[in-house]
Protein backbone atom coordinates (compact mmCIF):
# COMPACT_ATOMS: atom_id res chain seq x y z
CA UNK A 1 0.00 0.00 0.00
CA UNK A 2 1.01 3.47 -0.76
CA UNK A 3 1.40 6.07 2.32
CA UNK A 4 -0.94 8.54 3.27
CA UNK A 5 -2.24 10.47 5.79
CA UNK A 6 -5.18 9.47 7.73
CA UNK A 7 -7.68 12.14 8.49
CA UNK A 8 -10.62 11.55 11.15
CA UNK A 9 -12.82 14.21 10.94
CA UNK A 10 -15.72 14.69 13.34
CA UNK A 11 -17.98 16.17 11.85
CA UNK A 12 -19.71 15.52 7.73
CA UNK A 13 -18.71 19.48 7.27
CA UNK A 14 -14.99 18.74 8.40
CA UNK A 15 -14.99 16.07 6.22
CA UNK A 16 -16.06 17.78 3.28
CA UNK A 17 -13.75 20.56 3.93
CA UNK A 18 -10.65 18.40 3.96
CA UNK A 19 -11.99 16.87 0.43
CA UNK A 20 -12.17 20.48 -0.70
CA UNK A 21 -8.55 20.99 0.55
CA UNK A 22 -6.67 18.31 -1.13
CA UNK A 23 -7.96 18.55 -4.02
CA UNK A 24 -8.25 15.14 -6.19
CA UNK A 25 -5.79 14.07 -3.97
CA UNK A 26 -7.65 12.19 -1.00
CA UNK A 27 -10.56 9.34 -1.05
CA UNK A 28 -13.22 8.82 1.80
CA UNK A 29 -13.08 5.80 3.07
CA UNK A 30 -16.32 4.75 5.70
CA UNK A 31 -16.28 0.93 6.12
CA UNK A 32 -13.19 0.17 3.94
CA UNK A 33 -14.28 -3.05 2.43
CA UNK A 34 -14.21 -1.43 -1.16
CA UNK A 35 -10.83 1.08 -0.82
CA UNK A 36 -9.00 -1.39 1.30
CA UNK A 37 -8.64 -4.06 -2.02
CA UNK A 38 -8.03 -0.91 -4.18
CA UNK A 39 -5.49 0.23 -1.93
CA UNK A 40 -3.66 -2.76 -1.45
CA UNK A 41 -3.44 -3.15 -5.48
CA UNK A 42 -2.42 -0.01 -5.68
CA UNK A 43 -5.63 1.30 -8.15
CA UNK A 44 -5.77 3.68 -5.97
CA UNK A 45 -2.81 5.88 -4.60
CA UNK A 46 -4.08 8.62 -2.89
CA UNK A 47 -1.89 11.46 -0.06
CA UNK A 48 -4.88 11.69 1.86
CA UNK A 49 -7.68 9.26 3.35
CA UNK A 50 -10.16 11.00 4.98
CA UNK A 51 -11.75 7.94 7.30
CA UNK A 52 -16.08 8.92 8.07
CA UNK A 53 -16.06 6.26 11.09
CA UNK A 54 -15.72 9.83 13.41
CA UNK A 55 -18.60 10.93 11.99
CA UNK A 56 -21.79 11.44 13.67
CA UNK A 57 -24.17 12.55 10.92
CA UNK A 58 -26.02 10.13 8.25
CA UNK A 59 -26.47 7.15 10.41
CA UNK A 60 -30.28 7.61 10.20
CA UNK A 61 -33.24 5.27 8.85
CA UNK A 62 -36.37 7.00 8.11
CA UNK A 63 -39.61 7.21 5.77
CA UNK A 64 -41.17 11.21 5.52
CA UNK A 65 -43.53 11.52 2.44
CA UNK A 66 -43.64 8.32 1.05
CA UNK A 67 -39.91 8.75 1.05
CA UNK A 68 -37.36 6.28 2.73
CA UNK A 69 -34.06 8.50 3.81
CA UNK A 70 -30.86 5.93 3.80
CA UNK A 71 -28.11 7.79 5.60
CA UNK A 72 -24.59 7.12 3.65
CA UNK A 73 -22.90 5.60 6.79
CA UNK A 74 -25.80 3.19 7.05
CA UNK A 75 -23.76 -0.20 7.05
CA UNK A 76 -25.44 -2.74 4.28
CA UNK A 77 -25.83 -5.07 7.72
CA UNK A 78 -28.13 -2.43 9.01
CA UNK A 79 -30.09 -2.06 5.47
CA UNK A 80 -30.91 -6.23 5.77
CA UNK A 81 -32.32 -5.92 9.26
CA UNK A 82 -33.90 -2.87 9.59
CA UNK A 83 -37.62 -3.38 10.20
CA UNK A 84 -37.91 0.08 8.78
CA UNK A 85 -36.31 -0.50 5.14
CA UNK A 86 -37.77 -3.97 5.27
CA UNK A 87 -41.29 -2.56 5.27
CA UNK A 88 -41.24 0.40 3.41
CA UNK A 89 -38.80 -0.81 0.75
CA UNK A 90 -38.55 -5.02 1.21
CA UNK A 91 -36.67 -5.60 -2.23
CA UNK A 92 -34.23 -3.20 -1.36
CA UNK A 93 -33.67 -4.89 2.06
CA UNK A 94 -33.41 -8.27 0.38
CA UNK A 95 -30.60 -7.05 -2.26
CA UNK A 96 -28.41 -5.92 0.71
CA UNK A 97 -29.02 -9.16 2.74
CA UNK A 98 -27.30 -10.89 -0.31
CA UNK A 99 -24.41 -8.50 -0.60
CA UNK A 100 -20.92 -10.83 0.45
CA UNK A 101 -20.94 -12.11 4.16
CA UNK A 102 -22.33 -10.39 7.54
CA UNK A 103 -18.40 -9.76 8.24
CA UNK A 104 -18.15 -7.26 5.14
CA UNK A 105 -21.41 -6.01 5.31
CA UNK A 106 -21.20 -5.11 9.11
CA UNK A 107 -18.62 -2.97 7.69
CA UNK A 108 -19.53 -2.01 4.32
CA UNK A 109 -21.65 1.11 4.14
CA UNK A 110 -24.54 2.20 1.91
CA UNK A 111 -22.65 5.83 0.49
CA UNK A 112 -19.61 3.12 0.10
CA UNK A 113 -21.51 0.95 -2.23
CA UNK A 114 -22.71 3.88 -4.00
CA UNK A 115 -19.62 5.56 -4.71
CA UNK A 116 -17.54 1.92 -5.28
CA UNK A 117 -20.17 1.22 -8.19
CA UNK A 118 -19.26 -2.33 -9.09
CA UNK A 119 -21.80 -3.09 -11.53
CA UNK A 120 -21.94 -6.85 -10.25
CA UNK A 121 -22.73 -6.05 -6.94
CA UNK A 122 -26.27 -6.71 -5.31
CA UNK A 123 -27.97 -3.13 -4.78
CA UNK A 124 -27.72 -1.44 -7.54
CA UNK A 125 -30.59 -3.30 -10.20
CA UNK A 126 -33.28 -3.30 -7.16
CA UNK A 127 -32.29 0.76 -6.61
CA UNK A 128 -32.75 1.24 -10.40
CA UNK A 129 -36.36 -0.03 -10.46
CA UNK A 130 -36.90 1.56 -7.02
CA UNK A 131 -36.42 5.00 -8.91
CA UNK A 132 -34.05 5.73 -6.32
CA UNK A 133 -31.76 8.85 -5.45
CA UNK A 134 -28.20 9.59 -4.41
CA UNK A 135 -27.59 12.76 -1.75
CA UNK A 136 -24.16 13.67 -2.26
CA UNK A 137 -22.49 16.85 -0.26
CA UNK A 138 -19.24 19.09 -0.62
CA UNK A 139 -18.26 21.55 0.91
CA UNK A 140 -20.12 24.49 -1.36
CA UNK A 141 -23.74 22.61 -0.88
CA UNK A 142 -25.05 19.40 -1.63
CA UNK A 143 -27.46 18.32 -4.89
CA UNK A 144 -29.79 14.89 -5.71
CA UNK A 145 -28.70 12.56 -8.71
CA UNK A 146 -31.56 10.27 -9.98
CA UNK A 147 -30.37 6.50 -9.93
CA UNK A 148 -30.82 6.10 -13.56
CA UNK A 149 -27.81 8.84 -13.99
CA UNK A 150 -25.75 7.75 -11.12
CA UNK A 151 -23.78 4.73 -12.68
CA UNK A 152 -21.71 6.11 -15.29
CA UNK A 153 -19.17 3.19 -16.05
CA UNK A 154 -17.47 0.09 -14.36
CA UNK A 155 -16.52 1.34 -10.91
CA UNK A 156 -17.40 5.29 -11.91
CA UNK A 157 -20.22 7.38 -11.10
CA UNK A 158 -21.64 10.86 -11.82
CA UNK A 159 -20.21 12.06 -8.63
CA UNK A 160 -17.52 15.07 -8.23
CA UNK A 161 -13.95 14.70 -6.57
CA UNK A 162 -15.34 16.93 -3.65
CA UNK A 163 -18.34 15.26 -2.59
CA UNK A 164 -19.67 12.55 -0.26
CA UNK A 165 -22.75 10.26 -0.69
CA UNK A 166 -24.68 11.59 2.24
CA UNK A 167 -28.07 9.88 1.51
CA UNK A 168 -29.69 7.01 -0.19
CA UNK A 169 -33.50 8.21 -1.29
CA UNK A 170 -35.70 5.55 -1.88
CA UNK A 171 -39.78 5.54 -2.71
CA UNK A 172 -41.58 3.64 -1.04
CA UNK A 173 -42.00 0.45 -2.85
CA UNK A 174 -45.28 -0.02 -3.78
CA UNK A 175 -47.72 -2.49 -2.07
CA UNK A 176 -49.60 -3.55 -4.46
CA UNK A 177 -46.93 -4.92 -7.08
CA UNK A 178 -45.05 -8.18 -6.16
CA UNK A 179 -41.49 -7.78 -6.31
CA UNK A 180 -38.32 -10.25 -6.14
CA UNK A 181 -34.15 -10.06 -6.69
CA UNK A 182 -32.85 -13.77 -8.32
CA UNK A 183 -28.76 -13.98 -8.35
CA UNK A 184 -27.24 -16.65 -10.70
CA UNK A 185 -24.75 -18.46 -8.28
CA UNK A 186 -22.99 -21.28 -10.47
CA UNK A 187 -19.84 -21.19 -8.33
CA UNK A 188 -20.54 -20.50 -4.48
CA UNK A 189 -23.44 -18.93 -2.77
CA UNK A 190 -20.72 -15.61 -1.23
CA UNK A 191 -19.64 -15.29 -5.19
CA UNK A 192 -20.19 -11.91 -7.82
CA UNK A 193 -23.24 -13.25 -9.67
CA UNK A 194 -23.46 -14.48 -13.02
CA UNK A 195 -26.48 -12.11 -13.28
CA UNK A 196 -29.12 -10.83 -11.11
CA UNK A 197 -32.50 -9.43 -11.64
CA UNK A 198 -34.51 -7.35 -9.55
CA UNK A 199 -38.35 -6.86 -10.74
CA UNK A 200 -41.67 -5.30 -9.74
CA UNK A 201 -44.81 -6.34 -11.62
CA UNK A 202 -48.49 -6.44 -11.40
CA UNK A 203 -51.14 -8.55 -13.23
CA UNK A 204 -55.02 -7.50 -13.46
CA UNK A 205 -57.46 -9.88 -15.27
CA UNK A 206 -54.35 -11.28 -17.24
CA UNK A 207 -52.88 -8.35 -18.57
CA UNK A 208 -49.69 -6.90 -17.21
CA UNK A 209 -50.37 -3.10 -15.79
CA UNK A 210 -47.10 -2.67 -14.21
CA UNK A 211 -43.59 -4.19 -14.53
CA UNK A 212 -40.10 -2.89 -14.04
CA UNK A 213 -36.66 -5.13 -14.53
CA UNK A 214 -33.38 -3.90 -13.55
CA UNK A 215 -30.19 -6.04 -14.06
CA UNK A 216 -26.91 -6.60 -12.60
CA UNK A 217 -23.17 -8.20 -13.54
CA UNK A 218 -24.08 -8.02 -17.31
CA UNK A 219 -22.76 -4.60 -18.34
CA UNK A 220 -20.47 -1.92 -16.99
CA UNK A 221 -23.37 -0.50 -14.94
CA UNK A 222 -26.51 -1.85 -14.35
CA UNK A 223 -29.34 -1.78 -16.45
CA UNK A 224 -33.27 -0.82 -16.70
CA UNK A 225 -34.28 -2.98 -19.24
CA UNK A 226 -36.69 0.19 -20.38
CA UNK A 227 -37.60 -1.64 -23.37
CA UNK A 228 -38.97 -4.80 -22.37
CA UNK A 229 -40.90 -3.09 -19.65
CA UNK A 230 -42.82 -1.27 -22.23
CA UNK A 231 -42.95 -3.41 -24.41
CA UNK A 232 -45.08 -5.86 -21.86
CA UNK A 233 -47.31 -3.45 -20.76
CA UNK A 234 -50.80 -4.47 -21.28
CA UNK A 235 -49.87 -7.75 -23.23
CA UNK A 236 -51.11 -10.94 -21.79
CA UNK A 237 -49.49 -12.27 -18.34
CA UNK A 238 -48.63 -15.52 -20.30
CA UNK A 239 -45.30 -17.52 -20.24
CA UNK A 240 -44.91 -17.26 -24.10
CA UNK A 241 -45.57 -13.35 -23.49
CA UNK A 242 -42.32 -13.58 -21.16
CA UNK A 243 -40.42 -15.83 -23.02
CA UNK A 244 -40.46 -13.74 -26.22
CA UNK A 245 -40.20 -10.07 -24.85
CA UNK A 246 -37.13 -11.46 -22.87
CA UNK A 247 -35.15 -11.84 -25.73
CA UNK A 248 -35.16 -8.27 -25.66
CA UNK A 249 -32.31 -8.00 -22.56
CA UNK A 250 -29.69 -9.79 -25.24
CA UNK A 251 -29.55 -6.74 -27.00
CA UNK A 252 -28.91 -4.47 -23.98
CA UNK A 253 -26.79 -6.45 -22.05
CA UNK A 254 -22.57 -6.41 -22.47
CA UNK A 255 -20.91 -9.10 -20.63
CA UNK A 256 -17.54 -9.73 -20.05
CA UNK A 257 -15.78 -13.85 -20.31
CA UNK A 258 -14.92 -14.26 -16.88
CA UNK A 259 -14.84 -17.78 -14.48
CA UNK A 260 -18.90 -16.84 -13.54
CA UNK A 261 -19.10 -17.62 -17.73
CA UNK A 262 -18.24 -16.66 -21.09
CA UNK A 263 -20.33 -13.27 -22.43
CA UNK A 264 -22.40 -15.79 -24.66
CA UNK A 265 -23.42 -17.65 -21.42
CA UNK A 266 -24.06 -14.71 -19.33
CA UNK A 267 -26.04 -13.04 -22.20
CA UNK A 268 -28.49 -16.47 -22.88
CA UNK A 269 -28.67 -16.83 -18.52
CA UNK A 270 -29.87 -12.79 -18.70
CA UNK A 271 -32.66 -13.83 -21.02
CA UNK A 272 -33.37 -16.95 -18.66
CA UNK A 273 -33.28 -15.09 -15.59
CA UNK A 274 -35.36 -12.08 -16.71
CA UNK A 275 -37.98 -14.52 -17.98
CA UNK A 276 -38.13 -16.23 -14.41
CA UNK A 277 -38.29 -13.00 -12.54
CA UNK A 278 -41.16 -11.87 -14.37
CA UNK A 279 -42.73 -14.98 -14.10
CA UNK A 280 -42.20 -14.74 -10.38
CA UNK A 281 -43.38 -10.82 -10.18
CA UNK A 282 -46.22 -11.47 -12.34
CA UNK A 283 -47.61 -15.16 -11.15
CA UNK A 284 -46.53 -17.12 -14.43
CA UNK A 285 -45.88 -20.69 -14.55
CA UNK A 286 -44.02 -22.21 -16.70
CA UNK B 1 6.09 1.39 0.43
CA UNK B 2 8.20 4.96 1.12
CA UNK B 3 11.11 4.49 3.59
CA UNK B 4 9.89 7.30 5.79
CA UNK B 5 6.23 6.07 6.11
CA UNK B 6 3.83 8.40 7.64
CA UNK B 7 3.07 7.16 11.59
CA UNK B 8 0.28 7.56 14.41
CA UNK B 9 0.08 6.46 17.43
CA UNK B 10 -2.71 3.24 18.16
CA UNK B 11 -4.31 3.04 21.43
CA UNK B 12 -6.58 -0.14 21.21
CA UNK B 13 -8.23 -2.48 24.15
CA UNK B 14 -7.44 -5.98 23.01
CA UNK B 15 -9.81 -8.85 25.47
CA UNK B 16 -10.24 -5.96 27.73
CA UNK B 17 -6.16 -4.85 28.02
CA UNK B 18 -4.83 -2.01 26.78
CA UNK B 19 -2.03 -1.18 24.02
CA UNK B 20 -0.24 1.22 22.18
CA UNK B 21 1.81 1.62 19.51
CA UNK B 22 3.57 3.52 16.65
CA UNK B 23 2.77 2.45 13.35
CA UNK B 24 2.92 3.65 9.87
CA UNK B 25 -0.94 4.11 8.36
CA UNK B 26 -1.03 1.43 5.96
CA UNK B 27 -0.75 -1.18 8.49
CA UNK B 28 -3.75 -2.88 8.36
CA UNK B 29 -5.40 -4.30 11.95
CA UNK B 30 -4.05 -7.77 11.32
CA UNK B 31 -1.04 -7.10 10.97
CA UNK B 32 -0.92 -4.86 14.10
CA UNK B 33 -2.07 -7.58 16.01
CA UNK B 34 0.43 -10.34 14.93
CA UNK B 35 3.38 -7.93 14.31
CA UNK B 36 2.94 -4.98 16.49
CA UNK B 37 1.35 -6.69 19.52
CA UNK B 38 2.47 -10.24 19.00
CA UNK B 39 -1.02 -11.82 19.21
CA UNK B 40 -0.41 -14.12 16.48
CA UNK B 41 -4.24 -16.21 17.02
CA UNK B 42 -5.07 -14.10 14.43
CA UNK B 43 -4.45 -15.40 11.06
CA UNK B 44 -4.43 -13.67 7.56
CA UNK B 45 -4.99 -16.09 5.03
CA UNK B 46 -6.86 -14.60 1.69
CA UNK B 47 -6.18 -11.18 2.75
CA UNK B 48 -9.20 -9.75 0.24
CA UNK B 49 -12.23 -10.34 3.32
CA UNK B 50 -13.28 -13.70 1.38
CA UNK B 51 -12.04 -16.67 3.88
CA UNK B 52 -12.65 -15.40 7.35
CA UNK B 53 -9.30 -16.31 9.29
CA UNK B 54 -8.70 -12.94 9.82
CA UNK B 55 -11.88 -11.90 11.47
CA UNK B 56 -12.07 -9.85 15.14
CA UNK B 57 -14.62 -8.08 16.95
CA UNK B 58 -14.20 -4.16 16.33
CA UNK B 59 -16.37 -2.21 19.10
CA UNK B 60 -19.10 -5.34 19.39
CA UNK B 61 -19.47 -5.90 15.36
CA UNK B 62 -17.49 -9.16 13.78
CA UNK B 63 -14.84 -7.96 11.00
CA UNK B 64 -12.00 -8.45 8.43
CA UNK B 65 -9.01 -7.38 10.21
CA UNK B 66 -7.07 -7.87 6.58
CA UNK B 67 -9.43 -5.33 5.58
CA UNK B 68 -9.44 -2.65 8.37
CA UNK B 69 -6.58 -0.08 8.84
CA UNK B 70 -5.19 -0.19 12.55
CA UNK B 71 -5.32 3.75 12.59
CA UNK B 72 -9.02 3.29 11.87
CA UNK B 73 -9.06 0.77 15.12
CA UNK B 74 -7.64 3.64 17.24
CA UNK B 75 -9.54 3.72 20.66
CA UNK B 76 -11.47 0.90 20.09
CA UNK B 77 -12.43 -2.15 21.80
CA UNK B 78 -11.21 -5.52 19.97
CA UNK B 79 -12.18 -9.20 20.45
CA UNK B 80 -9.90 -11.20 19.39
CA UNK B 81 -9.40 -15.40 19.43
CA UNK B 82 -6.87 -14.96 22.62
CA UNK B 83 -9.54 -13.41 24.96
CA UNK B 84 -11.86 -16.07 24.21
CA UNK B 85 -10.64 -19.25 26.45
CA UNK B 86 -10.93 -18.08 30.14
CA UNK B 87 -7.57 -18.58 31.69
CA UNK B 88 -7.46 -22.64 30.78
CA UNK B 89 -11.03 -22.63 30.80
CA UNK B 90 -11.98 -23.05 27.06
CA UNK B 91 -15.27 -21.29 26.01
CA UNK B 92 -18.31 -24.01 25.02
CA UNK B 93 -18.09 -23.37 21.13
CA UNK B 94 -13.64 -24.40 21.47
CA UNK B 95 -14.64 -27.30 23.42
CA UNK B 96 -17.11 -28.34 20.99
CA UNK B 97 -14.97 -27.92 18.18
CA UNK B 98 -12.43 -30.19 19.68
CA UNK B 99 -15.63 -32.75 20.59
CA UNK B 100 -16.99 -32.59 17.28
CA UNK B 101 -13.04 -32.49 15.28
CA UNK B 102 -14.73 -29.00 13.87
CA UNK B 103 -11.12 -28.27 12.70
CA UNK B 104 -8.25 -29.93 10.50
CA UNK B 105 -5.52 -28.09 10.11
CA UNK B 106 -6.51 -25.34 12.40
CA UNK B 107 -6.02 -22.06 9.79
CA UNK B 108 -9.22 -20.87 9.39
CA UNK B 109 -10.10 -22.06 12.98
CA UNK B 110 -9.58 -19.15 15.18
CA UNK B 111 -12.14 -16.93 12.32
CA UNK B 112 -14.33 -20.01 12.69
CA UNK B 113 -14.63 -19.81 16.44
CA UNK B 114 -14.53 -16.18 16.21
CA UNK B 115 -17.72 -16.10 14.12
CA UNK B 116 -19.59 -18.89 15.66
CA UNK B 117 -19.57 -17.46 19.36
CA UNK B 118 -20.89 -13.91 17.44
CA UNK B 119 -23.66 -16.01 15.97
CA UNK B 120 -24.26 -18.30 18.92
CA UNK B 121 -24.47 -14.76 21.01
CA UNK B 122 -27.03 -13.38 17.98
CA UNK B 123 -29.31 -16.22 17.31
CA UNK B 124 -28.94 -18.79 20.54
CA UNK B 125 -30.05 -21.87 18.87
CA UNK B 126 -29.75 -21.36 14.72
CA UNK B 127 -31.16 -23.90 12.56
CA UNK B 128 -28.76 -25.68 10.00
CA UNK B 129 -30.04 -23.21 7.23
CA UNK B 130 -29.07 -20.09 9.61
CA UNK B 131 -25.78 -21.62 10.50
CA UNK B 132 -24.76 -22.27 6.70
CA UNK B 133 -25.96 -18.86 5.92
CA UNK B 134 -23.98 -16.61 8.70
CA UNK B 135 -21.14 -19.33 8.54
CA UNK B 136 -20.66 -18.55 4.46
CA UNK B 137 -17.68 -16.00 5.18
CA UNK B 138 -15.61 -18.44 6.95
CA UNK B 139 -13.80 -20.78 4.48
CA UNK B 140 -12.16 -24.18 5.58
CA UNK B 141 -9.66 -25.63 2.55
CA UNK B 142 -9.42 -28.60 4.46
CA UNK B 143 -13.45 -28.48 3.86
CA UNK B 144 -14.62 -29.83 7.08
CA UNK B 145 -17.59 -27.91 7.19
CA UNK B 146 -20.01 -30.82 8.63
CA UNK B 147 -18.31 -30.98 11.59
CA UNK B 148 -18.36 -26.92 12.17
CA UNK B 149 -21.77 -27.28 11.85
CA UNK B 150 -22.15 -29.96 13.94
CA UNK B 151 -19.64 -28.05 16.40
CA UNK B 152 -21.94 -25.21 16.28
CA UNK B 153 -25.44 -27.23 17.29
CA UNK B 154 -23.60 -28.73 19.88
CA UNK B 155 -22.30 -25.29 21.39
CA UNK B 156 -25.71 -24.53 21.11
CA UNK B 157 -27.35 -27.57 22.59
CA UNK B 158 -25.39 -26.57 25.65
CA UNK B 159 -26.67 -23.07 26.08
Amino acid sequence: MNDFAFHTPSSLKEAAELLAQYDGDARVMSGGTALMLLLKQSLVNPDHIISLHRVPEARSIEVSDGVLHIGGLVTQREMELSPVVREATPLLANAYSRVATVRIRNAATVGGGLAQADPAMDPPSSLLVLNASVKVTSASGERIIPIADWYSDYYETTINEDEIVTELLVPVQPTDMAWTYIKYLPRTEDDYATVSVAALGKAENGKISEVRVGLGAVSSTALRASDLEAALLGADASFDVLKDASQAVADIVDPTSDPRGSADYKRDMSVVFARRALQQVLNVEG
Amino acid sequence: MTSTPIKQTVRVSVNGKPYTAEVPTYRTLVDFLRYDLGLTGTKETCSVGVCGACTVILDGKMVSSCLTLAVRADGAEIGTIEGVANGDQLHPVQQAFIDNGGFQCGACTPGQIMAAKTLLEENAHPTEDEIKQFMMGNLCRCTGYYQIIDSIKAAAEQK
